[in-house]
């Protein structure tokens, strides 16, 4: 008797080369990361220890601390950067009290039918372009014949014009979805039995949203805080539509790129410091475990 | 009747859309009292828990504790704790604060807080694991934490909707033995939601079997799975053998649906004496199945249809499967035989 032996099938060459197939899965979004996301960065960070040439604007490439002098002693500089961190926590803080409760209600009110649809509500104004948003905004916010200011002529009051509340307005109109989502991915998470078991505890409802409900989606709220606050900090072409004379960080860089890329640069790297900061100080909440 | 009444429920409906969950129930648990609602998934029995707690509210009917009708407080005026099915303990406190959480909210003084939250801890034999956290313990060290959680506030009632449902058979059925010393200790009323007839059988001192919305018996272990009052019953709480009417005609020679426990069905082979008085009937095993402290026997019966038998296997060298294809008799004292309810 003769029975046929049929080889088992061998693994493919990924099988027999796992390091291979990471290395396919990985290379290109790899090499993306390094050469252009991060290179640009040190380019940027390297740059900005460089200076210009007064007399010829030809670019020195040696290594001098002049243009962070500048920046951190020139007290028009420190205003802005003052005001720029002022109007990305003011933007943030306006997200939080509208995203939060606005989150409530599409993860714990409407009925499972509708979320899918609130979240494509809240998602739909992203589709937009960012420079059509704002320049709507601008003709609303607009001092002579803006929506808001007609609005407001009844009560005697004029529209806001263009300035700093103008900014903080849009601003928090550009960056709302970023802050909803991950709060109403926090609401989604947190399970009915907690809220039971709080006020089968004696807890009224104040006190359930203060001792249970804030410190479970806390983490949800630093990751949308990561988004609205950073992304307000890189902005400067909102200030410039919206902005009126109100200068932010982006647009003291903009004026210097040409003709001082170096001091621009200089300029440039403190949002991204502000924001490291931000971060280290987020890390110590767990909160980038939701991100 | 001295007794005082802990729970009082009238007419407690609750629909769910077109779904009738709990169906017009009346219930009185008596104060001290570890009450089992049983069902299957689906019965009503954690919906009845819920509104007792006051997460639903009800359709229609009301809600006494203690002789207050509550049925208008919300949950968090209402002298009762839950034990949840998955716990629910806030991830964010320790072992402590969890426990500490209830006397917080009601401001009781820190010391006496700490204290009485310590002493807690200690009688689910969790001292040393106050600082921990949530996540750093087992399911049933969980489930203690939870346990002494709701204790610590001295209910008048506690309320467990399936608390030993997540853990393994032995923890299990060593936190039964737990939970009836813990409530014989404290003595508060208890109201435990499972859908295990064992759990239910072996803790309470009453059940009430859930079906339907329904409250199909209510009654002692020993009555529910003794004299079970309907084929739902007789089928839930343990197996049971049911004779339809032309049946028990045929076998009995009496009318109406009747059910028979296999372990009170002797199997007899060969010429074994059958007891006197015993109902007897002939047939052929089908089946023969080991479970190990005890052998199931399936007997086709020559009058047509077929019962199980279950005898006691306290011969340990007995293999009883060379018994399958033969010819036995079953018999039965006639008292072990019940009449129920008919199905429809």
């Amino acid at each position: 008797m003769t029975t046929a032996v049929v080889a088992p099938p061998k693994g493919g060459f990924g099988y027999r080369h796992p390091r291979a197939r990471l290395a396919a899965l990985l290379g290109a979004p790899m090499a993306w990361l390094i050469v252009v996301y991060l290179g640009s960065l040190a380019a940027l960070f390297l740059t900005a220890f460089w200076t210009v040439d007064g007399f010829t604007g030809a670019l020195v490439r040696t290594f001098t601390l002049e243009n962070f002098v500048d920046v951190f002693t020139t007290p028009a500089y420190l205003q802005v950067m003052a005001r720029t961190i002022g109007i990305a926590l003011a933007v943030t803080v306006l997200c939080l009290v509208l995203a939060v409760p606005l989150a409530y209600f599409m993860a714990r009110v409407a009925s499972k039918r509708w979320q899918p649809l609130l979240v494509a509500m809240i998602l739909t104004p992203l589709w937009a372009s960012y420079l059509v948003k704002v320049y709507a905004w601008r003709a609303m916010l607009s001092p002579e014949s803006g929506v808001v200011a007609w609005f407001m002529s009844p009560f005697g009051l004029g529209g806001p014009g263009f300035g700093l509340l103008s900014i903080v307005i849009t601003l928090t109109y550009l960056w709302l979805p970023y802050m909803i989502l991950p709060v109403y991915a926090g609401f989604s998470r947190l399970p009915d039995s907690m809220l039971d078991a709080s006020a089968d505890l004696g807890a009224k409802s104040w006190r359930t949203f203060r001792s249970v409900v804030v410190p479970l989606i806390f983490p949800s709220i630093v990751a949308g805080s990561i988004f609205t606050f950073s992304l307000s900090l890189g902005d400067y072409i909102t200030a410039q539509i919206v902005g009126g004379k109100v200068q932010m960080l982006g647009n003291v860089v903009q004026q210097n790129y040409v003709t001082n890329l170096p001091f621009a640069a200089a300029f440039a790297t403190i949002p991204v410091i502000i924001v490291l900061i931000y971060l280290a100080a987020v890390r110590r909440s767990g909160a980038l475990e939701n991100l | 009747m001295t007794e005082s009444i802990a729970i009082r429920l009238r007419g407690l409906s609750r629909h769910f859309g077109d779904v009738v969950a709990v169906d017009r129930v009346d219930l009185d648990v008596v104060d001290g009292e570890f009450l089992t609602l049983l069902g299957p998934s689906g019965s009503g029995k954690t919906t009845v828990l819920r509104m007792i707690a006051g997460f639903e509210r009800p359709d229609a009917g009301s809600i006494e504790l203690a002789g207050v009708d509550v049925t208008q407080v919300p949950p968090y005026g209402r002298d009762v704790n839950t034990v949840f099915q998955d716990y629910a303990l806030f991830p964010h406190m320790s072992v402590l604060e969890n426990v500490e959480y209830g006397l917080r909210v009601k401001k009781v003084p820190k010391v006496e807080r700490a204290d009485r939250a310590r002493a807690a801890l200690d009688s689910v034999r969790l001292s040393g694991y106050e600082e921990r956290s949530p996540s750093q313990l087992s399911g049933g060290q969980r489930q203690r934490v939870a346990l002494a959680r709701a204790l610590v506030n001295r209910p008048k009632v506690l309320l467990l909707d399936e608390p030993l449902g997540a853990l393994d058979l032995k923890l299990r059925e060593q936190m039964q033995v737990e939970l009836k010393e813990i409530q014989r200790e404290v003595g508060i009323t208890f109201v435990f939601v499972t859908h295990d007839q064992d759990e239910a059988l072996t803790m309470s001192d009453r059940i009430a079997v859930f079906n339907n919305g329904r409250i199909e018996q209510l009654g002692t272990p020993t009555d529910v799975y003794e004299h079970p009052a309907t084929a739902f019953v007789a089928g839930f709480v343990g197996t049971s053998n049911l004779l339809d009417p032309a049946a028990a005609q045929l076998v009995l020679g009496r009318s109406g649906t009747w059910s028979v426990r296999p372990e009170k069905i002797l199997v007899h082979v060969g010429d074994a004496p059958v007891p006197d008085g015993h109902h007897r009937l002939n047939g052929t095993v089908r089946e023969v199945v080991y479970v190990g402290m005890s052998t199931r026997f399936v007997v086709d019966l020559a009058t047509g249809g077929s019962l199980m038998a279950v005898r006691q296997n306290t011969d340990a060298s007995h293999d009883l499967s060379h018994l399958r294809g033969q010819t036995v008799c079953l018999s039965w004292d006639p008292q072990y035989e019940y009449q129920v309810a008919d199905p429809t």
